[in-house]
């Protein structure tokens, strides 16, 4: 994409715009005096991590505001004219005509009640660009090269009745229809598997190039934006941190916060080679109801190493962690934990048994319960299964949050007086409590901003160093799978694909699902898509 | 349209570092910029509160003494005059303060002690005895509460017992699906999950999990759920299944007095007689009314309905 | 076949059944009766023979079963058994029975309380969905501020107070209409109106508030959706973004408003009768209430019941019948 060289017209100008947001019953800065400058036919890219900012400068670029906020300062000059100056109204003449949008949920943001080509020719006919069939034409034609399946029909199908990715791609059409000037993607793909992503993206970066329309990108992924951008701007806290051309960006990032945000890629553990099993697997079959989810599961986990189970959404890994924990009864199969069965159902397991699984979750925000301290949280495990009472109990949830590396004045605190991180850590302190052999971790990082995530791998890796703990690492993130884990079980529709050292599993050949996984994952390369394309044969989902 | 998973929000990096305070300074915070309706709210009910609490230290004369006067018009001994039977109205209108608020709020009471433990059990336990009872409320729901009372009442007889219990059964059956409601969202949360898995029995779940994440939504509905009971209430009564005689109550008092009402063309105060109970009525649930309504915003757990 | 053919016979049937268990409850009502009850009726002169006889006229020496299979049986065919009253004279057996049939007391009643909530629902429907849809478009604003706080204020009023306040306006210091409402199968359709003015006034009120407000909300949590944001996005003018994204999408929560509130009018009937003397069936409960003439309030007692479920069932419908999801199956 960065092929592009040819500096044209400036299409989008911003200049010290603030925009400032309500809540808690007073005004905050969201974004805090920014320029911009975007030409036509240039992707930019805007990443950041949660709270930078990055979806209200992308919508301000249109003119518009969220309810409940407002532009203080500043100028968005679009083809010469000041869109902060204008009404609503007059705005309205630029939106889903000269300016489009593509939302994250296409699943939330279709009428589910309209027909897709209704829906995604509605603005071109009202502004009168096209007449009804021939845009109706164009909207076919727009599917096909989207890649759609049955691009004569499938606008004749309602929202519900076809996939995410083709909604995703439907909605790219709909704000291609009126040939706009702009276009803004606001983390289109977020809410897609990987294996869906790739076709998405590669399709959506087709149709801007085709008809050479300006874009920009919003994303927290680096090696999606990689992809698609031709300039990167980063945003942290509502400023500017800094901007350059993608694969300047890439090399040879200049700020600090920058190269932070490179730098949990690099994170990699050294595989280890274990050979007794503390947990494992064997025949598993299980479902809810009449639905099978698990056929014939066989997991392995070695003593005090780190598995890692991949899988995307539906592949079953998380309920084979429902089975792990006695949650969900198996159907079949039996789960040997040091060596004896363990009962399947959680009811028929010794106090014992429970203490020593514990389990940690994506969200720390559900995981906690709003209103006990964290004193209260850590206390009860060591309560209810070590008998620990007084001064002899705060001593010890003392020394736990120190080894999360936080101090005791936290003991007081509640679950919403902490940061993102924080509550994490706390869930961590809490598994810990227990004294557990084994620690399943679903998905724990992937709700983190990317420093943040570094930081609770590192302390995962430590603890595991520390007190020989095992982890069964459930995730769908290839890169976090470097960084933590020594042996790796791939699962699909139900199944393990493949198992086995990471070196191994990581290394071709590979079973055709393995592969095409890995082959999804974006690389921080701006040319991973484009030779990937090339090395795919052509297929349509 | 956050920026990515909707547990982290644009503001919630800022929010979570909030500084802590007191409940009591938040309360205050709260009230300081509460709106006027909530604060007149506020303020009517706690007059109500002492007049009930303090009604024979208030009233000029006994609660169903009588005088041998019938309909006297207001004067200074009378302030609002006397009823049909000779009774000082503004005496009866302050015991009535007492029994009519009184009975309701025990109503009230009773209705969510059945429907909220029950309802907590149903979202726990979520197999059979949840099917049993969430049936079971889908039938009585399906019978209008008052008409259900009038047939209650007709075979077991108009007391005080009768009512409060009839009341408080059949107005149970909401607290109970509010309660289920609201403990499923709780139940499926991950902390309830991690106390299930650590081997919790189910009180300390049910006491220590659950219990304190339901109780603002509960405290709204109570409010809500207290008006409906003293409307249905003051509505028996004054169809005469409610509330009986000599007891002083405002729903009874209203029907007692209603003919005075075409008096008004030639004593408009004898016209307003009548009136005086039922706005009382009134206006105790527009107090209540606001002051939920200004809750609900505040904790915003529940939409407007 | 059709999921929405589907959708709707299984709704149609759970309607069967939650009908046949209130009836089931409406009638072991009975069951419940104190054992005196007789004596309660008959006077404690009443002598054995004279109370055995009553039992056997009342069918209470046959098992439940039989009972209520009889009386569900008559309850189809129109037929609703004899009243009590009347019942009691009956003794020595001579004199002949002199209670009347229960259906003829009902089916004047229910025709004038039909004509009383029609007449309000017609008032009050429109006005209320027209008053939510304005105060949803322009919320926050003074109007919305304004119908928020009078419509929280008279949803908290008994519907006697609205009732004697409309009577002392209307009725006494400014005397323009009759306060009560006693009409018969005789009055004239215009005077009936007129009669019927003020009870259907006081209804009107009271349902109202709760009607504006619940379609308040059921527009403004519509309006929520991300695909509205979409469609403001997309160039769409106010006036599109309702009729075209909106309103498609807002049938169901309507339809539920509207059935909720009617059959709360159902309900709010029975006292506003009692006010205004309006011989409906709502005043012939309470009646027989107080007189524990336990057949009349059994009959009264189930056809609100099946007033209210159809009202409920008819909602479900058309919130069935409107969803794209099972309009348009995969």
């Amino acid at each position: 994409m960065s092929s592009k060289t040819k500096k044209s017209d400036v299409l989008l100008s911003i200049k010290g715009l603030k925009i400032q947001g309500f809540s808690d019953e007073k005004w905050h800065d969201i974004i805090n005096g920014i320029d911009l400058t975007l030409h036509t036919g240039e992707v930019l890219g805007l990443i950041g991590e949660s709270g930078a900012g990055k979806s209200t400068l992308g919508l301000a670029a249109m003119g518009y505001t969220q309810p409940g906020c407002r532009i203080t300062e500043g100028e968005i000059i679009f083809d010469g004219v000041d869109l902060a100056k204008l009404t609503d109204g007059e705005k309205r003449k630029f939106w889903g005509t000269r300016m489009t949008y593509v939302a994250q949920s296409a699943a939330a943001a279709f009428n589910p009640a309209r027909r897709l080509i209704v829906q995604t020719t509605a603005s071109t006919i009202r502004a009168g660009i096209k007449d009804q069939s021939s845009a109706y034409e164009d909207a076919q034609q727009l599917y096909d090269v989207l890649n759609l399946p049955d691009p004569e029909n499938i606008g004749e199908r309602y929202p519900h009745q076809v996939s995410g990715g083709q909604l995703q791609r439907v909605m790219t059409a709909m704000a291609m229809s009126p040939r706009p000037d702009l276009l803004v993607f606001d983390e289109p793909t977020t809410a897609l598997d990987v294996t869906t992503q790739v076709e998405v993206l590669a399709s959506m970066r087709s149709i801007v190039e085709e008809f050479n329309t300006a874009a920009i990108y919003i994303t927290h992924d680096l090696a999606v934006v990689a992809q698609m951008a031709d300039v990167i701007k980063v945003l942290r806290y509502g400023n500017e941190v800094e901007e350059a051309p993608t694969r300047q960006m890439l090399s040879a990032p200049q700020q600090e916060y920058t190269k932070s945000l490179w730098s949990v890629r690099s994170l990699e553990k050294s595989q280890q080679v274990v050979k007794d099993s503390v947990l494992s697997l064997k025949g598993i079959n299980a479902g809810y109801g009449a639905a099978k989810v698990l056929n014939n599961v066989n997991i392995e986990v070695p003593k005090g190493s780190t598995v890692a189970v991949v899988g995307e959404s539906g592949s079953g890994k998380s309920t084979a962690a429902r089975v792990i924990t006695g949650l969900l009864p198996q159907m079949s199969g039996s789960v040997q934990f040091n060596g004896e069965d363990l009962p399947p159902a959680l009811a028929n397991r010794s106090k014992d048994q429970k203490r020593r699984i514990q389990m940690i979750y994506q969200m720390a925000d559900t995981a906690m319960n709003p209103r006990q301290t964290v004193r209260e949280i850590i206390g009860r495990p060591l309560e209810f299964y070590l008998g620990m009472r007084g001064s002899k109990k705060t001593q010890r949830i003392t020394d736990l949050l120190e080894m999360i590396e936080l101090d005791a004045s936290f003991m007081q605190r509640l679950p919403g007086e902490l940061s993102g991180g924080q509550k994490q850590r706390i869930c961590i302190a809490r598994a810990l409590a227990a004294e557990p052999d084994f620690i399943i971790c679903d998905e724990v990082t992937s709700a983190l901003d990317q420093i943040v995530q570094e930081g609770i791998l590192k302390l995962l890796l430590r603890l595991q160093e520390e007190l020989g703990l095992t982890y069964l690492f459930i995730t769908h993130d290839i890169s976090t799978v470097n960084a933590i884990a020594d042996q790796v079980v791939v699962m699909n529709q139900g199944e393990v694909v493949e198992q086995g050292l990471k070196t191994e599993v990581f290394q071709p050949p590979h079973p055709e699902y393995t592969e095409l996984l890995l082959s999804s994952v974006p690389e921080m390369d701006p040319d991973w898509l484009t030779n990937l394309i090339a090395k795919r044969p052509q297929q349509s989902s | 349209m956050t920026d990515i998973p909707k547990s982290y929000s644009a503001t919630g990096e800022i929010g979570a570092t909030l500084q802590k305070r007191s409940l009591w300074a938040r309360f205050l915070l709260d009230l300081k910029k509460s709106p006027y309706t909530a604060r007149f709210g506020m303020v009517v009910i706690f007059f109500y509160i002492f007049v009930a609490l303090f009604a024979p230290w208030l009233a000029p004369y006994g609660e169903s003494q009588v005088f041998p006067a019938p309909y006297e018009p207001w004067s200074k001994e009378f302030v609002f005059g006397t009823d049909q039977i000779g009774r000082d109205i503004l005496s009866r209108m302050i015991y009535g303060a007492r029994n009519t608020v009184g009975i309701a709020v025990a109503t009230t009471f009773l209705a969510f002690l059945i429907g909220g433990s029950l309802g907590l059990a149903a979202a726990i336990n979520r197999s059979w005895l949840d099917q049993i009872l969430s049936r079971l409320v889908d039938v009585l729901m399906a019978i209008p509460s008052l008409i259900f009372a009038l047939v209650l009442l007709s075979i077991f007889g108009s007391n005080i017992t009768n009512l409060v219990l009839i009341i408080a059964v059949l107005d149970s059956t909401r607290v109970f699906r509010l309660t289920r409601a609201v403990a499923l969202n709780v139940v499926v949360m991950d902390y309830v999950e991690a106390a299930r898995l650590r081997g919790e029995g189910i009180g300390w779940i049910m006491r220590r999990e659950i219990l304190p994440n339901i109780l603002p939504p509960l405290i709204a509905e109570f409010g809500l759920r207290f008006c409906f009971v003293f409307l249905t209430i003051a509505a028996l009564s004054f169809l005469g299944v409610g509330i009986q005689p000599p007891t002083a109550d405002w729903g009874s008092m209203v029907r007692d007095n209603a003919s005075l009402i075409m008096f008004a063309q030639y004593d408009l105060r004898a016209g307003l007689t009548p009136l005086l109970p039922a706005a009382a009525i009134a206006l105790l649930t527009v107090a209540i009314n606001f002051v939920v309504d200004w809750f609900l915003q505040k904790t915003s757990g529940l939409k407007d309905e | 076949m059709h999921p929405i053919i589907k959708t709707i016979l299984v709704r149609l049937s759970l309607g069967l059944m939650t009908l046949l268990a209130v009836s089931i409850i409406i009638f072991s009502a009975v069951e419940f009766l104190p054992g005196d009850f007789t004596e309660a009726i008959l006077g404690q002169l009443a002598t054995p023979e004279t109370i055995a006889a009553f039992r056997k006229e009342l069918g209470l020496d046959q098992t439940a079963l039989v009972r209520y299979l009889n009386w569900i049986g008559g309850v189809l065919q129109g037929d609703f058994g004899s009243s009590f009253s009347g019942k009691g004279s009956v003794t020595g057996g001579t004199g002949g029975d002199r209670s009347r049939d229960v259906v003829d007391l009902i089916a004047p009643r229910l025709w004038n309380t039909l004509f009383l909530a029609g007449m309000t629902a017609i008032i009050a429907v429109p006005l209320s969905l027209f008053l939510g849809v304005t105060s949803a478009l322009y919320r926050n604003s003074i109007y919305d501020r304004a119908v928020n706080v009078t419509s929280l204020t008279t949803i908290s009023f008994p519907e006697f107070f609205v009732a004697y306040v409309l009577i002392l306006i209307f009725g006494s210091l400014w005397p323009v209409l009759p306060t009560l409402a006693n009409v018969d199968a005789a009055t004239p359709m215009l005077e009936r109106i007129q009669r019927c003015a003020l009870p259907a006034l006081t209804l009107t009120l009271v349902i109202i508030a709760h009607m504006m407000r619940m379609t308040r909300a059921a527009i403004i949590n519509l309006l929520a959706s991300p695909y509205i944001q979409m469609a403001i996005l997309s160039g769409a003018s106010k006036r599109e973004v309702i009729i075209k994204h909106a309103l498609p999408n807002a049938w169901a929560p309507i339809a539920t408003v509207i059935a909720f509130n009617l059959a709360y009018l159902v309900v709010g009937v029975v006292v506003v009768e009692v006010v205004f003397v309006y011989p409906g069936i709502g005043q012939l409960m309470v009646d027989s209430v107080t007189s524990r003439n336990i057949p009349v309030v059994q009959a009264c007692a189930l056809i609100f019941a099946v007033t209210y479920i159809l009202l409920n069932l008819i909602a479900d419908i058309i919130g069935i019948v409107t969803n794209p999801r099972l309009l348009h199956p995969k």
